[in-house]
């Protein structure tokens, strides 16, 4: 199966309010790629469709070139993290890993696996209810890499991680494109993905404003220096930020 | 993690050629075992559905007397088919011991009534509908022995019945001296045959049974109590008056005893009273080939109000399936309102069989619960209402592991309803507010609330209470009057009748659920 995650022309209303307005973008495999925009430009919604979670208006969403719904053991092809506090507060963490590796028809080995890797070896027997956001993202973290998938899609995974978390995701995350695998990772903050994100697509009020390589996007900025990133963005997103102004007041 | 991705899928556990939806089921089960509260919460179910039936039999009492001496109840005897029976009556017999018939003419059959309604106040002549007066061959003179009887009733013209639970008719209309009627039984090898004429020469079969060895063979008249059931406010109470039957029998012949031999004279079940002469005795007075043979009692199974019923030792249940729906509920609502259905989607994209894995994994584990509950509490609360001087013979194993195995259906079809009702409201709170108010307030209402039996059978028709049905254990009989109604254990539909009706509205729950989750987004 090829890695890589395509989606083309996505269309998606909620009610009067368009959410996708035409997103189209390829995630190719070996690279972290940023999926950067202002909150409520479509990032959730666009993974969210992708993973077969929600039905697009219009459009097609492919991983490893098959509609996500028609993968018959989904998590040995795609591991995603949406919402960490998608948990039973009262069940543990180890538990909470076990049953999604039984539905895959996995062994409990793995579940200890991926909980060392996540650094949670010391709390797999605690509530997940009684986990910080960050020790949530880890359990998230874990969850998605149960599987050992080609591809990886990560919506937030830095919310709520301390300092020390952040590192250990960037290591994480450019570890795991090294090893070939696609992987999309969703920010508000073009500052997180700075030196781990090669390629970005960023995106403004269910468009896609920019999908171009990090070079390139510097190359166009005046001044290419890291710092400037940020105003490159700020610059594409300025509109989507105005727009969601008026949709507030 | 491996060296190279995708290429090394993780090792599949034990079980690798289990099926896409048998991984499902199992992980189904992990979730459900793996949360506490649920499992405490049905191991709960279960416990107070045992202790609660077993309170309410250590707090009934039952007590006979003698006059005003407290004695202890009577056991009621057994039938052949192990059922509870009422076998008393006026018997004159001789012993039978190969082939052989007895022939009777019955010209007359009046009775008695004590204190009937509307003042209760006078002895009133007249006959119950099911008044009997007849001939019989009967395994010897124990009760709930075999027998095989032709007899004329009150109202229900002649009938042939056998072993108390079997009941032909023959022609109808009541004897008179105008209309009388000839009864013939015969008996050849092990097979008896009934046959009944208006003039003595001209005979019609009325029907065949088999009974073996020697028996008893002779005449007998018996009358069962006057019994009136007001169906309306408070759900059905029964008023029962002694009532006595009287025959006048001539032409008697018998052929195949010994010649010559001595009618013997037997009250079948007649209890002595304190000075030992019989209460309520019968008779039998004869002049001049003339037999007057007078009686009371019943050959018949016993009905409802003969000892502690199984809704009495399952009321517990009312409060075991509170508690499965709470589970339930909050087995599929926390999944849908933590946004924890969205995760499973992902492990599961094809949704409509994560619906039915829930389904499969708290369907079974309802039903384990339900069916152990059952078939604990029945013979231990059984025990203690014995302790406590009901005197009943009990059920049959199978019986009783009928009717575990339907409480199990039971507890799973509410479950399952629940479980519907929550996936499509996506409330667990309005979940278990509507599977309570269908399943246990339409049962509630039946058996404490006091409302006409007309209502009740309704509910208990059209509402999934319906499947409360799995308690009756003795059936209706129509050759036995008695009070049929849901207070006393009879349900309007038989137990599998009222089991679909409550699997169809859990079906229909969960298929408006399935197709609401596959429609929406996630």
């Amino acid at each position: 199966m090829e890695s890589t995650i395509e989606v083309s022309d996505l269309h998606k209303r909620y009610g009067r309010t368009v959410a996708l307005d035409g997103v189209s973008f390829t995630v190719r495999p070996g690279h972290v790629t940023g999926f950067v925009g202002p909150n409520g430009a479509g990032k959730s919604t666009t993974m969210r469709v992708v993973l077969g979670l929600a039905a697009p208006n219009a459009g097609t969403a492919l991983v490893g070139g098959v509609p996500y719904r028609t993968l018959r053991r989904p998590l040995t092809h795609v591991g995603a993290l949406l919402d960490a506090g998608a948990l039973q507060p009262s069940r543990s963490a180890r538990n909470h890993l076990l049953w999604l590796a039984h539905s895959q028809g996995f062994a409990a080995r793995r579940v200890d696996e991926v909980l060392e890797q996540a650094g949670l070896g010391e709390v797999r027997r605690r509530k997940a209810g009684g986990f910080s956001l960050g020790m949530r993202q880890r359990l998230g973290i874990a969850a998605a890499l149960l599987g050992d998938p080609p591809v990886l899609m990560l919506d937030e995974p830095f919310n709520g991680l301390d300092p020390e978390g952040i590192v250990w995701m960037r290591g994480l995350l450019g570890t795991l494109a090294a090893e070939g695998r696609a992987v999309l990772v969703s920010s508000h903050l073009m500052s997180e993905l700075q030196h781990i994100a090669a390629h970005v697509v960023i995106v403004g009020r269910g468009r896609v404003l920019a999908d171009t390589t990090v070079s390139e996007l510097l190359a166009a900025t005046p001044g290419g220096s890291a710092g400037s990133l940020e105003d490159a963005y700020f610059a594409l997103t300025r509109d989507a930020v105005e727009f969601r102004g008026e949709v507030a007041r | 993690m491996s060296e190279r991705a995708g290429e090394s899928a993780p090792e599949r556990s034990g079980g690798g050629g289990m099926s896409d939806f048998g991984r499902l089921v199992r992980a189904e089960w992990t979730k459900f075992r793996t949360v506490r509260g649920w499992v405490l919460g049905i191991v709960a179910a279960a416990v107070v559905t045992v202790l609660l039936g077993l309170y309410v039999a250590s707090n009934s009492l039952s007590s006979c007397s003698l006059g005003t001496v407290e004695v202890e109840c009577p056991t009621p005897p057994v039938g052949p088919g192990g059922e509870a029976v009422r076998d008393k009556f006026y018997f004159v017999h001789q012993p039978l011991a190969g082939d052989g018939a007895v022939t009777v003419r019955v010209t007359s059959m009046t009775g008695l009534i004590t204190y009937p309604p509307p003042n209760h106040n006078e002895i009133v002549p007249g006959l119950v509908e099911w008044a009997k007066a007849g001939v019989i061959a009967k395994d010897g003179t124990a009760e709930g022995s075999r027998y095989v009887a032709l007899m004329v009733t009150a109202k229900h013209g002649v009938r042939m019945q056998h072993d108390f639970i079997h009941d032909t008719a023959g022609k109808p209309g009541a004897v008179s001296a105008d209309a009388p009627r000839w009864l013939r039984l015969t008996r050849a090898g092990d097979t008896l045959t009934g046959e009944e004429s208006t003039d003595g020469a001209s005979w019609t079969r009325v029907g065949t049974a088999t009974l073996a060895g020697t028996v008893e063979i002779g005449l007998f008249v018996t009358s069962p109590s006057d019994l009136t059931v007001d169906g309306g406010v408070g759900g059905g109470t029964a008023q029962a008056r002694l009532a006595k039957a009287t025959a006048t029998f001539d032409n008697v012949g018998l052929t195949g005893t010994a010649p010559g031999g001595d009618w013997l004279r037997d009250d079948i079940g007649a209890k002595p009273n304190l000075d030992g002469a019989p209460h309520h005795p019968g008779s039998v007075e004869e002049a001049g080939g003339v037999m007057t043979l007078s009686g009371n009692g019943d050959m018949a199974p016993l009905t409802g109000e003969a000892g502690p019923a199984v809704p009495l030792v399952l009321i517990g249940l009312v409060i075991g399936l509170i508690v499965v729906i709470v589970v339930a509920a909050l087995n599929v609502s926390t999944e849908l309102r933590r946004g924890l259905i969205g995760v499973t989607l992902l492990a599961s994209p094809r949704r409509g069989r994560v619906l039915a894995a829930k389904a499969v994994v708290l369907g079974t584990v309802t039903f384990v619960a339900g069916a152990a509950a059952a078939a604990l509490v029945i013979p231990l609360a059984w025990d203690v209402l014995r302790d406590n001087g009901f005197r009943h013979p009990g059920l049959p194993l199978p019986t009783i592991a009928r009717v575990a195995v339907e409480a199990g259906l039971l507890v799973a079809g509410t479950a399952l309803l629940t479980l519907g009702l929550g996936a499509l409201l996506r409330r667990g709170l309005a979940a278990v507010g509507i599977a309570v108010a269908v399943v246990v307030l339409p049962y509630l209402a039946v058996i404490i609330g006091g409302l006409p039996t007309a209502a009740s059978e309704w509910l208990l028709r059209l509402t999934p209470a319906a499947a409360f049905a799995i308690q009756q254990v003795t059936p209706e009989y129509a050759h036995v009057v008695a009070n049929y109604t849901p207070g006393s254990g009879y349900y309007p539909l038989p137990a599998w009748g009222g089991l679909a009706v409550l699997a169809g509205y859990a079906a229909l729950a969960l298929g408006l659920a399935a197709a609401r989750l596959r429609r929406s987004d996630a």
